[in-house]
């Protein structure tokens, strides 16, 4: 893959971030013009409704981009860590494990705080991606695609009864529970952001630092041995910042699906697999593009606005499909 | 020819077992009937009770709970529960995988998607759902075989293909849910947690005559349906038109899943359970679509009677089932990727 290219790709990634964080900020059930922006950037007139209106939108907007590129990261550590192009937060049950464990901790423990959701989400997420994954990779050929895609159906049918069964008998569950169920950016404030930002963050580099591990990984497990790679640990520690970047985000904004699928597979096609650019390049592109189907969802959903996990999963299905019907991707 | 014959009794010999055992099924299916006819939370009748009021005679304790609550319902359970327990035991055969079963690989989210869609927006009757429900499943089977066979048939593509088309239909439902009127999400939710509490007894005798006719169909074509599973190759030697006869038993075992869905909402897990269950107490000799019925119909008329007598709290059926599914699941999964190749 020629540097020339590379840089072509990331100076498009970066326009198109730019361009989308412009189009949250400005586009919605009140549109704003661009004076209005720098002002709230820069703090100044703060009595004009406009600015309040950038204000409010800012925090969305940052928060899609971080949940975008912390989902497609976890998407592409999951898939080199499995040796499967299917995997993915949504398709190993992460976050029906993630909500499940929300719905208990509620209605059970009857948690407030975003820490304890954040903590509870985590743990959820880490046991059911275990499980899955465990499950999947029994017997005969290891986790191939289709056991880990069953698994991963029916783990999750079988824990969304079990969501039911809290959820049903108490309609104050019910209503804290509802954003649960469909994934938003909406809904995160200043502070939640700041929560989860050292956890992101934390993991990122991590990921970043272990990439050239990552690539050794891609080879073979004997070959990795061989060079001199501790496979386990190595395994483990992508593991765990994969399941922690997804259930942070899963923790505030509800399950996002398919965008850890999607944007590995397209960053793949553009710069090969070379895991240090893979994971730079998939966090641009997918903080960018769940911010575009953020603004995609409020342009759709008029007069209201359509949930940002609902686009995902009407763009990343599709995607989904065309990625089983390539079958030169099977071998990654 | 001694040898010859110690072969025949054999599969005489199974063959009277796999008798017994459906005789078995059905004596406790009339058991179920009968607990679910005569025990309820608010009142007890006797069965000699139940037994008169159905033959028609007057002025007997609690004639219309039995005849307008009671009855429509369990008559609404056995039904619908042969229709998932046959649709998703034909899946599962054909697709040679016991978890590729309608309701995990799209086919009854397909039904949903009309009918959520029929009653928040088109506020239309139960009848006119159950055929936009109906129609929808079939299409949606359509499309999702469709698109896996473009360039050949494969199993593991159709059943990857139904879990990329169910999450799609899944976000449609969330969608329409989430913009529909507040006042008649409930009505949705409840359909699609599927339940056997609004049943009217007008629609019983069509859901009655396509389960009848369809699992009659299901079961003619057994011979064929049990080549089919041997893969590709061998039915083809056997004489059967692969292609045709696949997709004529997708249609009617379709039919049959999108039918009972739009009479009772997708009550979970009884296609993916009925099955291997059915398998496991009749073995493998023969396409266990009578036994798959049977005990999908056990299932859904237990369920019912402990969602509404045993527990604190009346939870519809779809919950009781979803909950006895998932460790039947968790087993099923351990036993399949130990098993064999999937």
């Amino acid at each position: 893959m020629s540097n020339k290219k590379i840089y072509l790709t990331i100076i498009t990634g970066t326009v198109i971030l730019i361009i989308a964080s412009m189009l949250s900020i400005t586009y919605g059930a009140k549109s704003v013009g661009f004076a209005d922006v720098i002002d709230a950037v820069l703090g100044r007139n703060i009595e004009n409704y406009n600015v309040n209106v950038v204000q409010a939108r800012i925090p969305r907007t940052v928060f899609g981009i971080l949940a975008g590129a912390a989902l497609s990261v976890s998407g592409v550590l999951m898939q080199t860590i499995t040796r499967n192009p299917i995997a993915d937060p949504s398709i190993l049950g992460v976050n029906t494990g993630a909500s499940l464990f929300i719905v208990i901790g509620i209605s059970v423990f009857n948690i407030q705080s975003k820490l304890s959701y954040i903590s509870l989400a985590f743990l959820g997420a880490m046991l059911t991606a275990i499980l899955v994954y465990k499950l999947a990779s029994m017997g005969y050929g290891g986790a191939t695609p289709i056991k880990l895609a069953l698994s991963g159906a029916a783990i999750s049918t079988a824990l969304s009864s079990l969501v039911s069964v809290f959820v049903m008998p108490d309609s104050s569950v019910m209503t804290s529970f509802r954003f649960w169920q469909i994934g938003s950016v909406g809904g995160a404030s200043n502070e939640d952001i700041l929560l989860i930002l050292p956890v992101v963050i934390i993991s990122l580099i991590v990921s970043v630092f272990i990439s050239s591990d990552l690539n050794t990984l891609l080879l073979s497990e004997e070959t990795a041995t061989a060079l001199g790679l501790n496979v386990n640990r190595t395994r483990l520690i992508a593991a765990v910042c994969g399941v922690l970047l997804c259930s942070s985000i899963t923790a505030l904004a509800g399950p996002i699906s398919f965008i850890g699928l999607m944007i590995p597979h397209l960053i793949r096609l553009l710069v090969g697999s070379e895991q240090k650019k893979l994971i730079l390049i998939s966090a641009l592109y997918g903080g960018s593009i769940l911010v575009i189907s953020d603004v995609l969802g409020r342009l759709l959903g008029r007069p209201g606005e359509l949930e940002s996990g609902i686009m995902t999963a009407l763009i990343g299905a599709p995607c989904f499909i065309a990625i089983i019907r390539r079958a030169k991707v099977a071998n990654i | 020819m001694i040898e010859n014959k110690g072969f025949l009794v054999g599969i005489e010999k199974r063959k009277k077992r796999y008798n017994l055992i459906l005789c078995i099924i059905l004596l406790m299916l009339l058991s179920l009937i009968c607990i679910n006819m005569t025990l309820g939370t608010n009142a007890t009748y006797p069965l000699s009770d139940v037994f008169k009021v159905l033959m028609g005679q007057d002025g007997i304790k609690g004639a219309y709970i039995i005849k307008n609550l009671r009855l429509p319902r369990t008559i609404a359970a056995v039904f619908c529960g042969i229709a998932f327990g046959v649709a998703g035991n034909t899946f599962q055969t054909l697709l040679r995988n016991p978890l590729a079963s309608p309701d995990i690989i799209g086919v009854s989210t397909g039904s949903t998607v009309a009918a959520v869609y029929g009653i928040l927006y088109l506020h239309a009757s139960n009848g006119a759902v159950s055929v936009m429900a109906l129609i929808s499943g079939l299409a949606a089977a359509g499309a999702i075989y469709w698109i896996a066979t473009k360039g050949g048939y494969s199993g593991a593509r159709l059943i990857l293909t139904g879990i990329g088309a169910q999450a799609f239909f899944t976000a449609l439902i969330n969608w329409m849910v989430l913009k529909g009127a507040e006042y008649d999400v409930p009505s949705a939710m409840r359909w699609m947690t599927g339940n056997l509490n609004d049943i009217k007894s007008d629609g019983l005798p069509l859901l009655i005559f396509v389960v009848i006719i369809i699992t009659g169909g299901i079961m003619f074509m057994g011979n064929i349906l049990k080549g089919l599973e041997l893969g590709d190759a061998y039915a083809t030697v056997l004489g059967i038109n692969v292609n045709l006869s696949r997709i004529i038993i997708i249609i009617l075992a379709v039919v049959l899943i999108a039918f009972a869905t739009s009479v009772t909402g997708p009550i979970s897990s009884i296609a993916f359970l009925s099955g291997p269950i059915a398998t496991r107490i009749c073995g493998k000799r023969q396409t266990n679509t009578v036994s798959a019925g049977l005990v999908g119909a056990c299932i859904v008329l237990a369920a019912d009677f402990v969602g509404q007598n045993l527990l604190p709290t009346r939870y519809p059926v779809g919950v009781i089932t979803g909950i006895l599914g998932a460790p039947y699941l968790l087993y099923l999964l351990i036993n399949i990727n130990k098993g064999e190749k999937v």
